[in-house]
């Protein structure tokens, strides 16, 4: 287990320097300069150049890189072009409100998700299953936009009884003091992780209904009920974790459109406003956070599947 | 790579090895599968709508008409026409047009490359490998979403330009796919068999290896052409995506979305279900395949 725990973190860094590298490359692929990009067509030499030496793109794009990394473990990830400001300190502001629209959404989708997956196992190919499995499915291939516009059109418009737009306070204080704002965008990213969820729970329910201590359980006289909570639901839950690791980026990429549809103000946002407006800096910030974040999220989910599975806790496997 | 290639269906039956050759097997599973058949059958509808359509149902998709903007459904626009004066449902069948041949050319394209790399990996082993899925690793860390919007701010979008950008970064989940079959057949005996009695490497692989990896290949396939289709649908709601007057559903999705609230149905509800019928249809054919064949997409 530990060797194998080491093995995978060694693993991790090469993939968070991999994204370095990767992502630093990506942006100087730009065609013309990022000068050009930042300033506008009608920019002067004079002010190219300034904004060339002021960022150091003046410099070899090697020596460049290494300024960069350099920087980035001072904990500098750059000044932003756009907005002026340092990009870790944009980083930060926007995280909190992040971990609230993430967490809030995937804690609802897994809560929801569980006892949906097991119901549908137990109730197999019944009408009731037949029928939740058509909803899911259909929520499932749906574009996560059209879910949001949906949510909007009979909640906002239709009803209104919540807003369209997410609070725009930029701290998480303020965020909390609207409720209401919140509850699309969380209520978009738990539709739209749920559907995924709840049929990967009812596929592995169906799995463990069909082991043989489930017959020792019921054989031994254990009621219904305490089988499915016992033995159902706890072995049916391990896969679930490994599953969230691996739909990290899947959740990131519904947060960045969440995030657009509602101005939501997060990392997603300001990830979008970055690339639309060739803030390159804030662009860089963004994506290796992204970035790291995934590789920490799959690392999560191995310790965790290892802590909760003594088959691997022992290193049986 | 979505949730969707871990949920699988437990209990079904798989026959990995086929005597009578893996091609076969991936046909025959379709054809023994009603929801793969109902996914083909609403394909090929559509497919006929999209390309066929346009032969009897003349419209003008090009220019601009505002004097018949968003006209209700009735006489002479069965579905209306849009916020720019288009025959929404000629504009359903242009814009299919280039939905689904984005989708196809990605899956084509995808599928090459990622079984050439992956079945390299697979086959090579060690540090080749090991490098080979570092760099995978890599790509697949950041969200494919993330990678995307990148490029094409980087890139002007055109259909063709999408479709290479699409495959740069679909092709990573199919070659991580492969090169795992790749490393579990490589073990099987009649490939040791093939080897003991002077196979070459290059005919190994080609005579064993790769047709036995078919069924995680064209399952994969199927998933890529709906993933393509949706991401074009992204990028057009986030307004990246095919410069006009080029038409896709996406867009028309979008355009319609920015008239929702003045009760123009007629721009919103098309789209959306051709969209959506169309990601259903090769959900539908990707998962039975991917149960009846037993693949295991991890």
């Amino acid at each position: 287990m530990t060797s194998y725990l080491a093995r995978r973190a060694a693993q991790a860094i090469v993939v968070v320097i991999g994204v370095m590298i990767v992502t630093f490359i990506l942006i100087h692929l730009v065609p013309g300069s990022a000068a050009r990009a930042a300033l506008g067509v009608h920019a002067t030499s004079t002010r190219i150049a300034i904004f060339n030496t002021t960022y150091g793109l003046d410099k070899p794009v090697y020596i460049q890189f290494a300024d960069y990394v350099g920087q980035l473990f001072r904990g500098n990830f750059g000044i932003s072009y756009t907005l002026q400001q340092p990009v870790s300190t944009l980083i930060t502001q926007r995280l909190p409100g992040d971990i609230l629209l993430l967490g809030v959404s995937t804690v609802l989708a897994v809560a929801i998700a569980i006892p949906l997956g097991i119901y549908q196992a137990v109730k197999r190919n019944r009408l009731s299953d037949q029928l939740l499995d058509g909803v899911s499915f259909t929520l499932y291939t749906m574009p996560d936009f059209f879910v949001a516009f949906l949510l909007i059109a009979l909640f906002a418009v239709q009803l209104h009884v919540f807003p369209p737009e997410a609070p725009q306070a930029s701290n998480l204080g303020g965020m909390l003091a609207d409720p209401g704002a919140l509850v699309l965008p969380i209520a978009t990213l738990t539709v739209s992780n749920l559907a995924g969820f709840s049929r990967y729970m009812r596929a592995a329910a169906i799995d463990v209904l069909a082991e043989d201590f489930l017959r020792t359980a019921r054989a031994k006289g254990l009621p219904e009920r305490l089988v499915l909570a016992r033995h159902v639901l706890r072995n049916s839950i391990l896969p679930i974790v490994t599953l969230i690791g691996l739909t990290f980026p899947n959740i990131v990429a519904g947060a960045v459109i969440v995030e657009t549809v509602f101005s939501y103000q997060g990392m997603g946002l300001l990830f979008f406003q970055a690339a639309t407006s060739h803030d390159y800096p804030v662009l860089l910030g963004t994506t290796l956070i992204i970035g790291a974040a995934t590789v920490v999220g799959n690392l999560g989910a191995d310790v965790a599947y290892g802590i909760l599975d003594p088959r691997i806790r022992h290193g049986n496997a | 790579m979505a949730t969707r290639e871990l949920i699988e269906a437990p209990g079904a039956g798989g026959q990995p090895e086929d005597q009578r050759g893996p091609g076969n097997s991936a046909f025959r599973a379709w054809a023994a599968n009603r929801r793969a058949q109902a996914g083909a059958g609403i394909i090929v509808a559509l497919a006929a709508f999209c390309f066929l359509g346009p032969l009897f149902y003349h419209t003008n998709q090009v220019t601009v008409n505002l004097n018949a903007a968003t006209l209700p459904p009735g006489a002479g626009h069965p579905l209306g026409t849009d916020g720019d004066g288009y025959d929404v449902l000629g504009r359903l069948m242009v814009g299919g047009q280039s939905s689904l041949e984005l989708g196809f050319a990605v899956a084509a394209a995808t599928t090459v490359i990622g079984t050439l790399y992956g079945a390299i990996a697979g086959w090579a082993g060690g540090i080749v490998d090991m490098v080979m899925m570092r760099v995978i690793d890599t790509f697949l860390a950041l969200p494919m979403l993330v990678l995307l919007l990148i490029l094409v701010t980087i890139f002007t979008p055109s259909l063709l330009m999408i479709i290479l950008l699409l495959t740069a970064l679909s092709w990573l989940g199919t070659a991580r796919l492969v090169r795992g079959q790749i490393l579990t057949i490589r073990t099987r005996e009649y490939v040791q068999a093939a080897k003991t009695l002077g196979g070459g490497q290059w005919w190994v692989m080609r005579r064993h290896l790769v047709p036995n990896a078919l069924s995680v290949i064209v399952v994969s396939a199927t998933f890529t052409i709906a993933d393509a289709i949706l991401m074009l649908s992204v990028l057009s709601f986030l307004g990246l995506g095919l410069p006009p007057p080029a038409a896709d559903w996406g867009s028309m999705l979008t355009d319609g979305l920015n008239y929702l609230f003045d009760g123009y149905w007629w721009m919103v509800y098309p789209p959306a279900i051709v969209l959506i019928i169309t990601l259903i249809a090769f959900n539908l054919i990707g998962e039975s395949l991917r149960d009846s064949l037993d693949v295991r997409l991890r």
